[in-house]
C-alpha cells in the first residue's frame, strides 16, 4: 500500500517536473511546479511526517506559488517566443550528460554511504505538530532564531527596495 | 476492514446526501431571508413557499447549453471549476459533527455481526486545523486561473483582486485561529471540541469564547471578518463586483462550470462556518448544562414551530397556506418527538447543537450580505493589513502569554 503511494506520488513529482521545463507558458509551468510541491507533501504524508506535509502545501502551494501566479498574470505574460534552436553540441553531447551524471551520482551515494538501511514507512511516529515545535525550541533553537532574523532582513530589505520605487 | 469500508462506504452517502441537499436549500434559504429583510416575497412560484426552486435550478443549470468562447485557453478554462468545487467539497470530510454511533450486535441469516461504533465524520486526522489552511489556500487556484484562461479583461480583473485578497487575508485568518488552539493543545478538530466541554460555576460553557484566562472573542470576529473575504461574500465580493466587473472571474461561464463556481462559494460557506463552530463556539457541547434541562430546548423549539405552523395554517394569509403550513407543523411535531426521543437523545442532540450554531452562523452571513454595502477595494486591503493583522497578532500574543501563565 505504502509502496504503491510512495510510487504514484514520486512518478507524479518527476513527471511535473519535468512538465515545468517543458511547458512554453509561464502559468502551465507554475502550476506544474504546484504539482511537484503536492506530490511531495504526500511524500512526507507517507514517511508519516504530517505537520510537514500540510505546511509544504500551506506555504509552498498554498502561498508562494499563489503569489507566482498572481505576478505571472499581473505582467500577463504571454508564451515563450524567442525560442531558437539549441545549438548541435546539445543534441549531441545532451543525452550523455545526463547517463553520465546519473552514473555518477549513483556511484557516489553508494561509496559515501555504503550500508545505509533503505526507507521504511508508517513506523515514524515523531511528525507531529507537538514533536516539530518541541524539536524547534530546545535542539534548534538557535537556527530556528537565525533564520527568522534572516527573514526579517529580507523583509526589511523589501521595504527598503519598494520605497525607492515610491519616492 | 470489510466492516470499515462498508461503514465508511455508508457514512460518505449520507454525508454527501445530506450536503448537497444543505447546499442547494441554502441559495433558497438566502433568497428567502434577503427577500424578507427588503420586504419583498422572495421564490415563491416553484412548489409550495418556492421549495422546489432549488430543483427547478439545478435542472435549469444543467439543460442550459455549455458555452466555451473561441478565446479561452481551453484546458485551464475546463480545469479551474473543476479544482474550485473540488477543493471546497472536500473539505466536509474532516469536520466532526457529532459523538459516537454504535450498532449494537445484530444477526442476519445465522451470521452474527458485532457491535459496531463509528465516529460521526468520515476522517479524523491530526493535523485537521491545518488540513483544512491547506485546503483552503488550494481553492484561490480555481478562482485565479478562472479569470485568467477566460482571456478577457473582467475575469482577469476578478481573478486578480481574489488571488489578492485570499493571500491578505489568510494571514489574520490563520492568526485568529492560532489562538483557541494554544488553550486546546491540539489540532485535531475532535481534541479541540472536547477540550471545550464542561462549564464554569455550573452554568457558564467553556466554549473557546468564554475561556478563562483569556477570552477568545476578538479572534471569533476577525476570524470571521477574514473567513467573509475568504468566502469571497459582500461585504468583500470584490472578485465579482456586478457593477465594476460584470460578475468577474466567471463571465465568460455558463452551465455546469457557473454552477461548479456557485456550489463552491456555498460549500466554501458551510465549511467556515464549520470550523468556526468547532473551534469557537464548542462543535456539539450544549449552551447550558443538561442539568439545567439543554436536552428540553431542541424539542420544545421544533414543538412551538410547529405549533405556530399550524395557528398560521388555521388562519391563513393567503389561500394555499391552508393546506401546506398545516403540513410543515406536523414535520416539526415529528422533529420535536425525535429529539424527545429517549433512546437516542445521546446521538441526536449533539447534531443538533452542531446544526444549531452552524444554522446560525450561516444566517448571519446571508443577514450580512442583505445588510451592508460592498467595500472598496484599497479600504479592504488596507483594513486587513493596517488593522486586522496587527489585531490578531495582538491577541495571538496576549493569548499566548496568558495561557503560558496560568496553564
Amino acid at each position: 500500500m505504502e509502496l504503491f503511494f510512495f510510487s504514484l506520488f514520486a512518478f507524479l513529482a518527476v513527471l511535473c517536473g519535468i512538465n515545468v521545463v517543458l511547458q512554453h507558458h509561464p502559468i502551465s509551468s507554475a502550476l506544474s511546479l504546484v504539482g511537484v510541491m503536492g506530490s511531495l507533501a504526500m511524500l512526507y504524508l507517507g514517511l508519516g511526517a504530517e505537520f510537514i506535509a500540510m505546511a509544504q502545501i500551506i506555504v509552498y502551494a498554498g502561498a508562494i506559488m499563489v503569489l507566482f501566479i498572481f505576478v505571472i498574470m499581473l505582467l500577463n505574460a504571454g508564451t515563450e517566443t524567442g525560442r531558437g534552436k539549441a545549438s548541435w553540441t546539445a543534441h549531441l553531447l545532451g543525452a550523455p550528460a545526463l547517463i553520465a551524471l546519473f552514473v555518477l551520482l549513483c556511484l557516489f551515494s553508494t561509496r559515501w554511504f555504503p550500508n545505509s538501511e533503505s526507507v521504511k514507512f508508517g513506523d515514524f511516529t515523531g511528525g507531529g505538530a507537538q514533536q516539530i515545535g518541541y524539536a524547534l525550541f530546545t535542539d534548534y533553537l538557535l537556527p530556528f532564531e537565525v533564520t527568522s532574523v534572516l527573514i526579517l532582513i529580507a523583509i526589511i530589505g523589501a521595504i527598503v527596495l519598494a520605497r525607492k520605487e515610491i519616492d | 476492514m470489510e466492516a470499515f469500508l462498508i461503514i465508511t462506504a455508508i457514512k460518505l452517502a449520507v454525508i454527501l446526501g445530506v450536503f448537497m441537499t444543505t447546499l442547494a436549500y441554502l441559495q433558497w434559504v438566502e433568497r428567502k431571508v434577503i427577500a424578507h429583510v427588503q420586504v419583498r416575497m422572495g421564490p415563491s412560484r416553484v412548489g409550495p413557499h418556492g421549495l422546489l426552486q432549488p430543483l427547478a435550478d439545478v435542472i435549469k443549470l444543467i439543460t442550459k447549453e455549455g458555452v466555451m468562447p473561441p478565446h479561452v485557453n481551453k484546458f485551464f478554462y475546463l480545469l479551474a471549476p473543476f479544482l474550485a468545487v473540488f477543493m471546497a467539497l472536500i473539505c466536509i470530510s474532516i469536520v466532526p459533527f457529532g459523538t459516537s454511533l454504535t450498532v449494537p450486535a445484530f444477526t442476519i441469516g445465522g451470521v452474527a455481526y458485532g457491535p459496531y461504533t463509528t465516529m460521526m465524520e468520515l476522517a479524523d486526522i491530526n493535523t485537521g486545523v491545518l488540513f483544512i489552511l491547506a485546503v483552503s489556500s488550494l481553492g484561490v487556484y480555481g478562482i485565479a486561473l478562472a479569470g485568467w484562461s477566460s482571456n478577457n479583461k473582467y475575469s482577469l480583473l476578478g481573478g486578480l483582486r481574489s488571488s489578492a485578497q485570499m493571500i491578505s487575508y489568510e494571514l489574520p485568518l490563520s492568526l485568529a485561529l492560532a489562538a483557541p488552539l494554544l488553550s486546546a493543545g491540539t489540532l485535531n478538530l475532535r481534541g479541540i471540541v472536547d477540550a471545550q466541554g464542561g462549564f464554569y460555576l455550573g452554568f457558564i460553557p467553556r466554549w473557546a469564547i468564554f475561556e478563562m484566562p483569556f477570552p477568545q472573542i476578538i479572534s471569533f470576529i476577525i476570524f470571521m471578518i477574514a473567513a467573509f473575504a475568504e468566502t469571497n461574500r459582500i461585504p468583500f465580493d470584490l472578485p465579482e463586483a456586478e457593477n465594476e466587473l460584470v460578475a468577474g472571474f466567471h463571465v465568460e461561464y455558463s452551465s455546469m462550470g457557473f454552477a461548479a463556481f456557485f456550489m463552491a462559494e456555498y460549500a466554501n460557506m458551510v465549511t467556515v462556518c464549520s470550523v468556526a463552530t468547532l473551534l469557537f463556539l464548542g462543535g456539539w457541547h450544549p449552551l447550558w448544562p443538561e442539568s439545567l434541562g439543554s436536552n428540553l430546548f431542541a424539542p420544545v423549539l421544533m414543538f412551538l414551530t410547529g405549533a405556530i405552523c399550524v395557528y398560521h395554517g388555521l388562519n391563513p394569509a393567503r389561500p394555499f397556506d391552508r393546506i401546506t403550513l398545516p403540513v410543515f407543523g406536523v414535520v416539526f411535531f415529528a422533529l420535536a418527538g425525535g429529539l424527545a426521543f429517549r433512546p437516542t437523545v445521546p446521538i441526536v442532540m449533539p447534531i443538533f447543537w452542531f446544526v444549531a450554531k452552524l444554522s446560525f452562523l450561516l444566517f448571519v452571513f446571508i443577514w450580512i450580505r442583505a445588510t451592508l454595502p460592498r467595500f472598496r477595494y484599497d479600504q479592504l486591503m488596507g483594513f486587513a493589513w493596517k488593522f486586522l493583522f496587527p489585531l490578531a497578532l495582538a491577541n495571538l500574543l496576549v493569548t499566548g502569554f496568558l495561557v503560558a501563565l496560568f496553564a
